[in-house]
């Protein structure tokens, strides 16, 4: 039981904690606020896990941008501020299948890596990092700018009226 | 370091993710489950690149990047088909949207 492992179980149980709060609570924002929890949890897994960059992209992407963006959208379709009593569906298949899914697959990981102990990696910068994306993934690297532009424009074709699905 | 903590981390926020994007009604409900799921997803790429030696360094982390950027994306796209919906029926409950074709 190493300080990484402190660490990990801590963070693991404040990521899955606040997960289970953005699945279940009635308020919509506080679902929002909470998924920021989770993603920050994430994020310190990251940095114990030795990548550095990950983490900080994770804060910056995650947290910065995509959970403005979603609560933006709360915002613009008009969602109540309070509790709200119509978000869920019945529970069950969703209980079924996710907690199959979520508990078949950690028995799946507990049983390849139950014993495995490893030596805390060293911690990698974005050197490293930067080195493999621009040498050995260089190809994927222009392909996923093609698709963000590709997500731009249909972004954009989407929620214009005057040119998109609303004509 | 026991890289299990993580693995069964990253294991049961995929199957909040699951659940979430099964229970959920509201469609930008589903979207955050979506994230939750990926989330999941990239905890295991960090993991097993702390773990598993792979013939190109830091190979998990790249991945786990490219998996970012294709999240941003995805609610990009995702959340301008949600205000499309709203602006067309007014509600956004996944379980009231039209399947057949809308005149």
């Amino acid at each position: 039981m190493t300080a990484a492992d402190v660490l990990l179980i801590g963070l693991g149980a404040v990521a899955v904690g606040s997960g289970v709060l953005v699945v279940t609570t009635r308020h919509l924002v506080r679902a929002g606020l909470w998924l920021v929890v989770t993603l920050a949890a994430v994020a310190g897994a990251y940095l114990v896990l030795g990548a550095e960059l990950v983490a900080w992209v994770q804060i910056l992407l995650y947290v910065g941008a995509v959970v403005v963006l979603l609560l933006f959208a709360v915002m613009l379709t008009r969602a109540p501020i309070g509790a709200s009593d119509d978000l869920d569906r019945p529970r069950w298949p969703g209980l079924l299948i996710g907690g199959g899914a979520g508990l078949g697959l950690a028995a799946l990981f507990v049983a390849a890596y139950g014993a495995t102990k490893v030596r805390r990696p060293p911690t990698g910068t974005a050197e490293r990092l930067g080195e493999q994306i621009f040498s050995a993934w260089v190809l994927p690297f222009e392909v996923v700018g093609v698709l963000l532009l590709a997500a731009l424009v249909g972004a954009i074709v989407v929620s214009r009226p005057d040119i998109g699905a609303g004509r | 370091m026991h890289p299990v903590i993580a693995y069964v981390t990253a294991a049961l926020l995929v199957g909040l993710g699951v659940y979430g994007i099964l229970a959920r009604r509201n469609a930008i409900l589903v979207l955050m489950a979506v994230e939750l799921l990926l989330n999941g997803v990239n905890l295991v790429l960090v993991t097993a690149d702390a773990t598993v030696k792979a013939t190109y360094p830091a190979t998990g982390q790249a991945f786990a990047l490219f998996v970012i950027v294709l999240a941003a994306a995805e609610i990009g796209v995702g959340l301008a088909i949600v205000l499309q919906l709203y602006r067309m029926r007014r509600s956004i409950a996944v379980d009231e949207v039209p399947l057949e074709r809308v005149q």
